[in-house]
């Protein structure tokens, strides 16, 4: 018999690549740097999360008593205090009884908004869905009509009047933005000189003054004897502010579209505005949807703003419902809370859309 | 302004159809629209403060105003004039806006840079960080810190204190601060600043010249620390601290900050810090891979690769947005007035109140914030030129 069989010595099993292990040595505990950090954080984390749950919810009062949320002060949060205010909150001085008119034009509204972010529906029987449903919010509204009684533009607030005044000013400033933008771009230079000075002005100076401007000195504006309503002042003023932020968005819209397309459009003998609406703003307003989008949000937390003019919109309802109530203004914080949760659920679901929209535009665009 | 950019070609001057007339006379009716638009507003005013009885004209700025203002840089009082109340605002919006700045930049930064940690806990923190505050109205947030400073902080006679020199109360922060000197010493720092740019330029010049590099870290800051003593020496060599002490009802001495201005301060900087993590995590990641790759393969060790690479192009993009953002800072500031700090447009906003002139206080708190931004962009048009790409 000649050399016995010897197997060489076996190899050593492969290191995990993948599984939780792997993933925190890598992630949590790379080096001695990135472990002290997961050390620190986590200590923090494992100090702050159970007193945090204690605030929140084990210790929390659910019930809208004010003697409870008392005894529970530095204890627990009072969500009582949403309990026993989210109407004035949600809805301002609206009239209590005909609180379901607000609450079903708010549902509309957020339907619509829902139903044009949705691919299926982005036909042109979409404006005319927009069309009716802003219709309808104003007579919900407003009433006047048989069955509804009328209720003055004053008493809107909360809710309802947060998102009319985002989605009113943003579908007016749009028009004007795209014209703006146009004007911007303009041969003539006249019209350019027109629509960057209006860019420019806007754009230096804070939304607040425009807002005093809509509330002080709109009133010596228009003729004598001749009152305008504060809240179609104050929608004037949000849509010349956001319009000039969206013209420049809609600028770098145009400043996209290739070259070559201006020139085939002209090659075709197209005149001025029918190679605007046929070739270039179609392609430059798809490419800036996200954008847009952006100028939403920030439109929809501007809208805070108005409380400073004396509007009650949800941040100011919130102010109406709880500064003169004795017994429940020590608990204005969890009342914030509330409806910061609001207007976060709304910024950031816009803005994941927004991200979505732009990876569409992205596939699209790819060959 | 009406001369079209070509003159229309002769044979053609005065048709109809030529585009260049249409030019013309499209302009012509857009002047005419806009200054028809303006007159008619200016004739309404006109009537409508007449019938009113609402004097106009600047003058009332020599008029005493009247009103206290809660915390000012200059010596104020209420027998002085509307136009000193206004400055001091000025002041104050001028204050908190470069405060801001300063304190933004640094947690900004911290954050955009924290979303490339290798470590997940920061990454996650930093990200949900950016989502929470920059989806919350900023009006909101100021509201919530200024209810933190004015109800959830003990009263200013048991005020938080730490090691007894600095005191956190409803009346404010108040930290040790020495009684003088302190101008001569940021005198001090700004010579030496300069003289560290000075420097620096003059090392990166032979650099260029000779391929010598010199000391661009250590010099400048030497620099700035010897000016800086240099100031105090000059000042007379104070030794003298204002430290805080409780009293029985209040703190008194060192420096105090005033909640309001401490709310307005962290609001604006805890919100556009998010903003700025943004644009400085877009910029760091708009410098594409291949350039980091061939920073390695010319044998660049990582500091090398960030400063001399990867840092110069991300700037280029980091920096419009930045200053974007700074001045979004500054227009925020305005909402001050939320929080009763005494701002320009705060203090704007009592003078209509109280004089009823509303046009010429508006005018000039956009005069104030138009100014602010016109000078940024010419900077910002300057800095663009002088780092655009040099093409061939």
């Amino acid at each position: 018999m000649g050399t016995q069989f010897q197997p060489i010595a076996p190899r050593p099993s492969p290191v995990r690549q993948s599984g939780p292990l792997v993933w925190a040595r890598r992630n949590l505990f790379a080096d001695w740097r990135s472990s002290l950090f997961t050390l620190i954080i986590g200590a923090v984390l494992v100090w702050a999360l159970p007193r945090l749950w204690q605030w929140v919810i084990a210790g929390a009062v659910f019930q809208p008593d004010p003697n409870a949320c008392q005894a529970a002060r530095g204890v627990g949060a009072c969500w009582g205090v949403i309990a026993e205010k989210y109407r004035v909150i949600l809805f301002g001085r609206y009239p209590y009884d005909e609180q379901w008119r607000p609450l079903v034009a708010t549902l509309l509204m957020v339907a619509t908004v829902v139903v044009s972010c949705m691919r299926v529906f982005w036909t042109r029987w979409l404006a005319l869905i927009w069309v009716a449903s802003l219709a309808g919010f104003f007579v919900l509204m407003g009433g006047g009509v048989p069955g509804l009684s009328k209720v003055r533009t004053e008493l809107w607030g909360g809710l309802p009047l947060t998102l009319m005044l985002a989605v009113l000013s943003l579908f007016l400033a749009f028009p004007l933005a795209v014209l703006v933008a146009l004007g911007r771009r303009a041969r003539l230079p006249a019209i350019r000189t027109i629509s960057v000075l209006y860019v420019e002005l806007v754009r230096g100076v804070p939304l607040i003054s425009v807002l005093f401007m809509a509330s002080f000195m709109f009133p010596l504006f228009v003729p004598q004897g001749v009152t305008v309503d504060v809240l179609v002042r104050v929608v004037a003023g949000l849509t010349l502010f956001i319009a000039a932020y969206m013209a420049e968005t809609v600028r770098g819209g145009l400043q996209a579209v290739p070259k070559g397309q201006f020139e085939a459009a002209d090659s075709l003998g197209l005149g001025y505005w029918q190679a605007q609406r046929l070739i270039v703003l179609p392609q430059a307003l798809s490419m800036v949807v996200p954008s847009i989008m952006n100028t939403f949000i920030s439109l929809f937390k501007d809208t805070s703003l108005v409380t400073i003019v004396s509007l009650y919109e949800l941040t100011g309802a919130l102010a109406l419902a709880l500064n003169s109530d004795v017994q429940w203004r020590p608990f204005k914080l969890e009342a914030y809370f509330f409806i910061t949760l609001i207007y976060f659920s709304g910024c950031f679901a816009m803005s994941r859309y927004s991200l979505w929209v732009e990876k569409q535009l992205a596939a699209s665009k790819a060959r | 302004m009406t001369t079209p950019a070509s003159p229309p070609p002769p044979s053609r001057r005065w048709s109809l159809n030529s585009r260049a007339t249409r030019g013309v006379l499209y302009q012509l009716l857009a002047l005419a629209l806009l200054g028809l638009g303006l007159w008619y507003l200016a004739h309404n005013t006109q009537a409508n403060m007449q019938a009113r009885g609402i004097q106009s004209g600047f003058d009332f700025l020599g008029a005493s105003a009247g009103f206290d203002i809660g915390e000012t840089l200059i010596r104020y009082d209420p027998s002085q004039s509307y136009g000193k109340a206004i400055w001091v605002g000025v002041l104050n919006t001028v204050k908190v806006a470069l405060a801001g700045i300063v304190f933004t930049t640094l947690l900004g930064v911290a954050l955009g840079v924290g979303r490339f940690s290798r470590n997940a806990l920061v990454r996650g923190l930093c990200y949900g960080y950016v989502e929470l505050f920059r989806n919350v109205p900023l009006l909101l947030q100021l509201l919530m810190w200024y209810l933190v400073f004015i109800e959830l902080l003990p009263a200013s006679n048991e005020a938080m204190s730490l090691a007894g020199l600095v005191f956190l109360s409803k009346g404010g922060l108040s930290v040790p601060w020495p009684t003088a000197g302190v101008g001569a010493v940021i005198a001090g720092l700004a010579v030496g600043a300069v003289a560290g740019v000075l420097w620096r330029r003059r090392v990166q010049r032979r650099f260029e010249a000779t391929g010598q590099d010199g000391d661009r870290l250590w010099v400048p800051l030497a620099l700035l620390l010897v000016c800086a003593v240099l100031g105090w020496v000059v000042a007379g060599m104070p030794r003298e601290w204002s430290v805080p002490e409780q009293l029985p009802f209040m703190v008194d001495g060192g420096l105090s900050l005033t909640p309001e201005f401490l709310a307005l301060l962290i609001g604006l900087t805890t919100y556009t810090a998010a903003f700025v993590a943004e644009v400085v995590r877009g910029g760091i990641q708009s410098v594409s891979r291949g350039q980091d790759e061939a920073a390695s393969a010319l044998g660049l060790n990582p500091r090398q690769k960030m400063k001399l690479v990867v840092l110069p192009q991300a700037m280029r993009v980091i920096i419009p947005p930045l200053t974007n953002q700074y001045l979004n800072l500054t227009k925020n500031s305005s909402l001050a007035v939320v929080v009763g700090y005494p701002d320009v447009v705060s203090i704007a906003n009592t003078t209509i109140n109280q004089s009823g002139r509303a046009v010429e206080c508006i005018a000039i708190i956009m005069l104030v914030y138009l100014s602010t931004s016109l000078t940024t962009s010419l900077l910002m048009n300057w800095y663009n030129r002088r780092m655009a790409i040099k093409e061939r």
